[in-house]
Formats: C-alpha cells, sequence, structure tokens
C-alpha cells in the first residue's frame, strides 16, 4: 500500500507516522509538503499531530486553506482512505471532511497521557481489525481535544454508526471519569458518512510497539492494511 | 481607509470553561451579581481602496470563510470610515 503523510509548518508527529508505515507495516511513505497542488495515487493519505500554521485563530483553521487541501478533498471524495490523528482530526473538522469541531479542553489543561478508547464500530477500514468494544490503551497529547458538534449532527452520527471511539475506563465504561477533555458523549473519534475518512485525537502511532508500553494503536494500521490487501493495494 | 471591528463569540449552548473560571476569579474578587462570563475573540481588520457596502461584504465573507467557525461560533462586526 502506498501512504502520504502530510506535513504542514508545525506538524510534529509526521516520521513517527511515517516509521510505523515504513519499518513496523512494512509499507511504502511519504512525506508530503503541504504546499503541493497534486498528489500520486496514494491509497492512504495521513495528517499527523502537531500545531500545523501554529494552530493560529482556531486548531486547523488556517491548514484547512493550505494548497494540498483540494487534493485531499479529492482523494477523500473518489473514496480513498484518509487518516487524521489529534491536529489532523481538528484539521479534517475545519475542512468539513468530518463533522464537529475541537474545542479547548474543559481543564483547561494540556494533557498527555495514555488514555482507554472503546472501539464502538469496527465497520471501517480503521478499526476492522479490533473487536467491536475492545479496550485500547493509547495515548493522547492535545490542549483542544473536546468535541463538540450540534444535538442533531449528534443523533445522525449515533444512527449512523460514526461514532467509532470513545474515551471509557480501562473496563470499558464510558463516564464523566473516563472523559479527559469534555468531549461529547466521550467522543475520541468519528468517521464520515462514506466511512473512508477518519478522526480520532488519541495517538495510534506512539502505541504501535512493545517498546513504547502499547501495541493496541497498532491495530488502526493492521486494519488499514487488510482492507488494503482485499482490495488488492499491497506492494511489497 | 476601512476598519472592521470583528467580534466572534462561542455560540450559547457551548460551554466556555475559560468564561467559568474568570467568572470564578470575579466572584473571588467580591464583584457581585456577575451571571454569566463568554469569552471570544476581537479582531480589527484595515481595507484600503474598497467602498464601504464592499467592505462590510468583503468581510462578511472573510467570516464565514475563515474568521468564525460555523459548528461552533456566532460573529458580528461593525465596519468604520477614516
Amino acid at each position: 500500500m502506498r501512504f502520504g503523510i502530510v506535513v504542514f509548518p508545525g506538524s510534529n508527529c509526521e516520521l513517527d507516522c511515517h516509521w510505523v508505515v515504513q519499518n513496523v507495516l512494512g509499507q511504502q511513505a511519504d512525506l508530503i509538503w503541504h504546499k503541493e497542488n497534486t498528489l500520486k495515487d496514494y491509497d492512504c493519505l495521513i495528517l499527523p499531530g502537531g500545531f500545523a500554521h501554529g494552530d493560529y485563530l482556531r486548531t486547523g483553521a488556517i491548514a484547512r486553506f493550505s494548497p494540498i487541501m483540494a487534493a485531499i478533498e479529492d482523494h477523500a471524495r473518489r473514496g480513498g482512505l484518509v487518516l487524521g490523528i489529534c491536529n489532523g482530526f481538528q484539521v479534517l473538522c475545519e475542512a468539513g471532511l468530518l463533522p464537529g469541531a475541537l474545542l479547548r479542553n474543559t481543564s483547561l489543561n494540556f494533557i498527555c497521557r495514555p488514555v482507554h478508547v472503546r472501539v464502538d464500530s469496527t465497520a471501517t477500514p480503521f478499526s476492522a481489525a479490533c473487536t467491536q468494544g475492545q479496550v485500547l490503551c493509547v495515548p493522547i497529547n492535545h490542549n483542544e481535544g473536546r468535541y463538540y458538534c450540534d444535538a442533531e449532527t449528534l443523533a445522525h452520527l449515533r444512527d449512523n454508526d460514526q461514532v467509532i471511539f470513545r474515551y471509557v475506563s480501562p473496563e470499558g465504561k464510558a463516564s464523566d471519569a473516563a472523559n479527559p477533555n469534555g468531549s461529547l458523549d466521550n467522543i475520541a473519534g468519528v468517521c464520515n458518512e462514506q466511512r473512508n475518512v477518519l478522526g480520532l485525537m488519541p495517538h495510534p502511532e506512539r502505541a504501535a510497539e512493545e517498546l513504547l508500553g502499547s501495541t493496541n494503536g497498532l491495530l488502526l494500521f493492521e486494519s488499514i492494511l487488510s482492507y488494503g490487501r482485499a482490495a488488492s493495494l499491497t506492494r511489497g | 481607509m476601512i476598519r472592521a471591528k470583528v467580534y466572534v463569540t462561542l455560540k450559547g449552548g457551548v460551554l466556555d470553561p475559560q468564561g467559568e473560571t474568570v467568572k470564578g476569579a470575579l466572584e473571588m474578587l467580591g464583584f457581585g451579581g456577575v451571571t454569566d462570563v463568554r469569552i471570544g475573540k476581537f479582531m480589527v481588520i484595515t481595507l484600503n481602496g474598497v467602498s464601504r457596502e464592499e467592505a462590510t461584504s468583503r468581510v462578511d465573507q472573510m467570516c464565514k470563510k475563515l474568521l468564525a467557525n460555523p459548528v461552533i461560533e456566532d460573529y458580528r462586526f461593525e465596519v468604520e470610515e477614516g
């Protein structure tokens, strides 16, 4: 499979993603500067974590208008996979590729620690290798992670099985105590209606090797790879 | 020269923890009667070579496209000449 990892000025997790795709998953990965206007024939694009364009004005607000974004929207429209991690999730929401927005954490603190998220839908190319209800231990690292959308959108997300990850206790129970940032309905990750674009605040690339304390995040990358194999996109 | 003053605020139903914290601080300082504090953004945009009508239309587009996110924010602005 061919992965493209989009680099904005201020991105800082692109090399972690590149490492996981190339060295752990054994697939081809390119870094793509945000000023590119066109994309090669990528199977999966990753928008990594960081502070794109300094997160000035709002997280993702400026990045959403980077030259590469039109090509990313086109890729998504054609059914290509797009994974937004942390800041990448914020950019995808600003771009309207995913519903909702990410607001300042209720605690007003920057939070950097492992959390537990429950897989509430395995019906995406990003979560198919997980089991329904599986609890993953994956780190978060953000100041603006409070997912918000209006009541109508939330009802739509629930009805369409678009809430893929929720913050939970280690036992898998969604509660206020297990919600690190005040996210609506404990939402940690959502997908679009077509299910080919997914955004999540936790960092699966930081939980993809034993050395890092958890390999739970690798399940997302393995899901993508299985999807690619089924679609005969695997190379090498 | 035209100056637009743009106010961007969180929508009514959106929790504003900064506002809550400031409200608590005001109460601690003894200011009574404060029922709510909402924190927003204030931007001053200076334009040259456009009419007042054109500036108004342009700033409205700026708000819709970039300055405010309609999912979470409302905006309003005032246009001044001179």
